[in-house]
């Protein structure tokens, strides 16, 4: 018996092995002299076929192949937080200092720092039952996140020792004593391999939104924490500037940030601007919360395919500590695409454009990993008295690049199945340099948000939004008929409501990302702002019933007060729209 | 890159047992290595390369770099080398002629070279990449005042056959500084990679006495090759541009700007591999990979920290119908920073350069503007531009529809706004413009209008200016 063969096929990042004795699918193998790494996925007879992580060239037939007998894990601990990985974990600023600028192949380290000293707080002591969930002590990973050292999945006993004190993630944080006599050493760091999900002990129901700081998001198309949302657009519509500025506003613990065969550029941006941005919730710089996986679109593409999920792993065990994660994944149709090139390498017989008959399934089983959940184990309060429930949630935002920009291929379409929020860039908003260029007409909803939002905002929230909504999309609808006919067709009523979704579009739907003040809109104003754009239609419609004509409506001072709203500071909105509101209420404005 | 190379003597094989298109299929090739670069020898004795692209059991697919006319099965003779495909590099490469192999076509000395590299290189650690974020003055309004492009960006051209892309390419060559935050231009010029992949004889002279005229030849290398040349070069001539502008920014410390002419001559000689090869064929016929094999080449772009060097990448494609989401220009589009897009209704109305803003951006330029950098003005101006623009070309398609007598006098005005921002803003010909004069250029146009259409600017800027005298003080601020 031996765990070694030798390479019969080699056709870009796919290879063909003989001679491995038996090999188990997704086991990691190495390859070849340099010992890339790759991991089996398909078994005929003798054969074994590998995905390669790496550039295959320079590869010969006959070299060997290594099986590690193991599957692809993450490695999970304290110091993942503010790291940059590779698609593999591999820990890419620790990967330069070994190997330079560029990557070379064959190169690995180990993904968390092990000679920081970790100052371990025991939550439990010698002699405590404890089972898979548990917390058995925790560490200050960073200022906001105190990170919870868990009992592994499948372990259960009692506690023999425990720890106190300066810890490297290798050290034994206690011993269990799982029966038998026999003893369970468990250290600051674990291991879970990334195809698999981990458990919890329940799915609870989605109905508190994540918010967000952006209106068109918070106000219209909200997604639920613990759910999912995805961003199909074409080129430059604006995916990653979302994405980027959810990982900046969204009111969550934790941000994994995947960046999938997408722009190296982009990483640097977020690399230089993250240590340095400041988290609106917790007034920690935003890398403090934050992890990227970069799999840069000049990265082996089979590698691309792991990148999803080796993030969707790291945030499931953040959720499983009792946190609010936001995985955030861009872009996910990079992801279909490795598939698909890997599928055809494989010779499989191809599905719709190619892409293998498994998508939609693969494309599920992801979205499937979001969810509002009872962790496994309890907490104990600080005083290490009584437990109580876990609560986490782990929110997933994927962006689609549809070819063309045309929505009907297989990636928008599978994940428009299983994802309950969609948010539709539009070239034509984009174009315009309208953004978020987020489409009022064809993106929605699917999440019971209105309880949450009246009883935490106001009780009209709902209405306020319907009636906006339903607004501009009688104003598209208008728009068509002025495109045909002229303007001249229109009743004085139906010019008033195009003036007001102009304005709405101008003042309340347009937020640039970039600039100061409008980058991040609390709930708060985002709710007062659309309640005065509101008023003043309502305003307009009695100035118009009582015979006073549009262009009085458009002489309103509070017109450009309007147009203005969003440079208002955020502190004082509240306090500043509603003297605007009242005023129109009361007609002197 | 450390590749074993085995030292056993180099053996030669007889074995073809099918030659298709650019492609000769070898058997009882044992040991041989994917990528690896071969060596064939033809029937009367002449040598030329190849490539492998993929090993099998113990027959290899080749890869024939200069086409397979002339092979046959029994007497063609084949040595595997025993390495990837390299390139000999030099500094003394600046002033060169050079075809996809790195030899001479300029008559001139081979080059000596200093180090040989891998071309397909290997990809930057994004950890260590620095964001790209130095204004580059190209001394065009609608690229610098609009779309800025940055030192380590990557933008293409979208351009339609018949319109004068080139023209802008080599403009852009002769004309692109780096300027300082004073807005003074930096001495320093750009030394310039151009590949010309499948372009015709008249392009490629067009390129290389515009070079001459300006002043850019010598710091200047060309790789050529030309419609007539084998199309297989093509996929090596933009691999060896990029690997020598990799060289000279990364080893010696130079800001290099690459240009590419065309990119569609490039994704059809991948395509031609992949239908030899029988591949599932993607969309249009082109295989499934040429997104990844595609960001393997614009990804070559970019700023390293603690390097002095930088790569800008401008790459012209032409695109295929007219069309935008043909997946030449729409893969590109999703892996460059921006686009640059040509229109052949500016060119009709004599707008040069005939630059389409409203399809056109740049991804990058949001870092590289503002205060300290350009002007405090310049992003503010640009949204504003946008939007009047924009509002424009929608009422010109309304009065097509329903006549001018609809229109208000609001929109009378966005009309000539529009119409004086094709010919005086976009439209600016040979002109080489400052980005002051830029951005002064675009208040005095917006001064046209009222105030209170100006909504994408701040009430303080708008303040600031001397409403009636738009080119006033800024400039000496
Ligand atoms: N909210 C926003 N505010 C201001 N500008 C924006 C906003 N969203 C997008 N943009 C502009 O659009 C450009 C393109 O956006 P982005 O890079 O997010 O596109 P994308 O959809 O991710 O494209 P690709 O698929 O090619 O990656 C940005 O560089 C920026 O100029
Ligand atoms: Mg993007």
């Amino acid at each position: 018996m031996s765990n070694k063969g030798r390479i019969i096929r080699v056709a870009g990042p796919v290879v063909g092995a003989v001679g491995l004795s038996f090999p188990r699918l997704y086991d990691v193998v190495r390859v070849g002299h340099l010992g890339l790494i790759g991991e089996v996925i398909r078994l005929a007879g003798d054969r074994t076929t590998i995905q390669v992580y790496e550039e295959t060239a320079g590869l010969r037939l006959g070299e060997p192949v290594i099986s590690t007998g193991q599957p692809l894990v993450v490695q999970l601990g304290p110091g993942l937080l503010g790291q940059i990985y590779d698609g593999l974990q591999r820990p890419l600023t620790r990967l330069s200092e070994i190997s330079g600028q560029f990557i070379e192949r064959g190169v690995d380290a180990f993904p968390l720092a092990t000679d920081v000293p970790w100052p371990f707080a025991p939550r439990v002591q010698v002699g405590d039952a404890v089972g898979p969930g548990d917390v058995l002590g925790v560490v200050p990973e960073t200022p906001v996140i105190e990170h919870r050292v868990m009992v592994p999945v499948g372990v259960r006993g009692r506690v023999s020792a425990i720890a106190d004190g300066p810890l490297t993630v290798r050290d034994v944080a206690a011993v269990i004593d799982v029966g038998c006599g026999q003893l369970r050493e468990i250290r600051l760091v674990q291991t879970w391999p990334v195809r698999q999900p981990r458990p919890v002990q329940a799915k609870l129901d989605a109905d508190e939104p994540l918010i967000t700081g952006t209106r068109v998001i918070d106000a219209f198309f909200p997604v639920a924490k613990g759910g999912a949302a995805i961003i199909p657009g074409g080129f430059g519509t604006g995916k990653t500037v979302v994405e980027q500025s959810l990982a900046r506003w969204s009111d969550v613990d934790v941000v994994i940030y995947v960046g999938c065969g997408e722009r190296g550029n982009e990483i640097a941006d977020v690399l230089e601007e993250f240590p340095r941005s400041i988290d609106p919730y917790t007034g920690e710089p935003l890398m403090n919360r934050t992890v990227l996986i970069a799999n840069t679109s000049n990265m082996p593409v089979a590698a691309r395919e792991a990148s999803i999920y080796t993030g969707i792993t790291i945030a499931e065990y953040y959720r499983d500590m009792g946190y609010d994660v936001l995985l955030l994944a861009d872009s996910t149709s990079r992801w279909g695409e490795a598939l698909r090139e890997i599928s055809g390498r494989l010779e499989e017989i191809p599905g719709e454009e190619g892409y293998p008959a498994y998508l939609a399934a693969r494309l599920s089983e992801f979205y499937e990993r979001a969810g509002r959940v009872r962790c496994l184990g309890t907490g104990r309060d600080a005083s290490g008295g009584n437990p109580v429930p876990r609560i986490g949630s782990l929110t997933l935002v994927g962006a689609v690049s549809p070819p063309g920009g045309d929505f009907s291929e297989p990636i928008t379409q599978g994940s428009m199945r299983v994802a309950g929020a969609f948010w539709a860039l539009s070239y034509d908003l984009s174009r315009r340099r309208h953004f978020p260029a987020i489409s009022w007409t064809q993106s929605y909803s699917l999440y019971p948000l209105k309880r949450w939002y009246s009883r935490h905002v106001a009780r009209d929230w709902s209405d306020l939004v319907g009636e906006a909504i339903a607004l501009l999309q009688r104003a598209d609808e208008l728009e068509e008929i002025v495109q045909l006919v002229g303007p001249e067709a229109l009743s004085d009523n139906e010019h008033l409501l195009l003036m007001i979704a102009q304005m709405i579009r101008e003042g309340f739907l347009h937020q640039s990302a970039f600039e100061g003040e409008d980058r991040y809109c609390p709930l708060e104003k985002t709710y007062w702002m659309l309640k005065a754009f509101i008023t003043f239609y309502h305003r307009g419609r009695r100035m118009l019933d009582a015979g006073q004509g549009l262009d009085a409506v458009r002489a309103l001072p509070a017109r450009a007060a309007l147009a203005r709203l969003k440079e208002e500071p955020a502190e004082n909105a509240a306090t500043s729209i509603k003297a605007l509101v009242d005023q129109l209420v009361e007609g002197d404005a | 890159m450390a590749e074993s190379r085995p030292s056993l003597v180099l053996k030669e094989y007889r074995t073809l047992s099918e030659i298709r298109g650019p492609l000769i299929f070898l058997n009882r090739a044992a040991g041989i290595a994917y990528q690896e670069v071969v060596r064939i020898t033809d029937p009367d004795g002449v040598m030329r390369l190849g490539r492998v692209l993929e090993v099998s059991g113990n027959h290899g697919v080749i890869q024939v770099f200069i086409g397979t006319a002339g092979l046959d099965l029994k007497r063609t003779r084949v040595r595997f080398m025993g390495d990837v495909a390299r390139l000999d590099v030099s500094p003394a490469m600046l002033g060169r002629v050079l075809d996809g192999a790195g030899q001479p076509l300029d008559g001139g000395p081979p080059i000596v070279p200093a180090a040989s590299l891998d071309i397909n290189g290997s990809p930057i650690n994004p950890a260590v990449r620095a964001h790209p974020s130095e204004f580059i003055q190209t001394g065009i309004s609608a690229i610098d005042g609009l779309n800025t492009l940055t030192r380590g960006q990557k933008l293409p051209i979208f351009t339609l056959s018949g319109l004068p892309a080139n023209e802008l390419a080599a403009q852009i060559a002769a004309q692109a500084r780096v300027s300082g935050p004073s807005g003074q231009a930096e001495t320093e010029p750009f030394a310039v990679v151009f590949a010309a992949i499948g372009i015709t004889h008249r392009e490629v002279t067009f390129f290389t006495e515009a070079f001459q005229a300006s002043g850019t030849a010598e710091r200047t290398v060309v790789f050529i090759n030309r419609a007539d040349d084998p199309s297989i070069m093509r996929l090596y001539t933009a691999r060896a541009a990029l690997t020598t502008a990799e060289y000279l920014a990364f080893v010696h410390d130079q800001h290099v700007l690459v240009i590419m002419t065309d990119m569609t001559n490039y994704c059809e000689a991948l395509r031609e591999v992949a239908a030899a090869r029988e591949e599932v064929p993607g969309r249009r016929g082109y295989p499934g990979y040429l997104y990844s094999d595609l960001a393997s080449l614009y990804e070559r772009a970019g700023r390293i920290r603690g390097r002095r060097g930088s790569i800008t990448q401008l790459v012209i494609l032409t695109m295929p119908d007219d069309d935008i989401t043909h997946p030449i220009p729409d893969l590109t589009g999703y892996i460059t920073e921006g686009q640059i897009v040509l229109s052949r209704d500016l060119h009709r109305k004599g707008v040069y350069p005939p630059i389409d803003v409203l399809p056109s951006l740049s991804r990058q330029m949001k870092a590289g503007i503002g205060e300290g950098k350009t002007r405090a003005d310049h992003a503010p101006v640009a949204a504003e531009l946008y939007a009047l623009y924009a509002r424009g070309r929608d009422l010109r398609r309304l009065i097509a529809i329903i006549g001018e007598a609809a229109l208000s006098d609001e929109d009378r005005l966005i009309l000539d706004f529009a119409d004086r921002f094709e010919r005086e803003f976009v439209g600016q010909g040979q002109t080489n413009r400052t980005i002051d004069e830029t951005l002064d250029l675009a208040w005095e146009l917006m001064a046209m209008l009222p105030r209170d259409l100006l909504t994408r600017i701040p009430e303080r800027m708008l303040q600031q200016r001397v409403w009636a005298e738009p080119d006033d003080t800024e400039r000496a601020r």
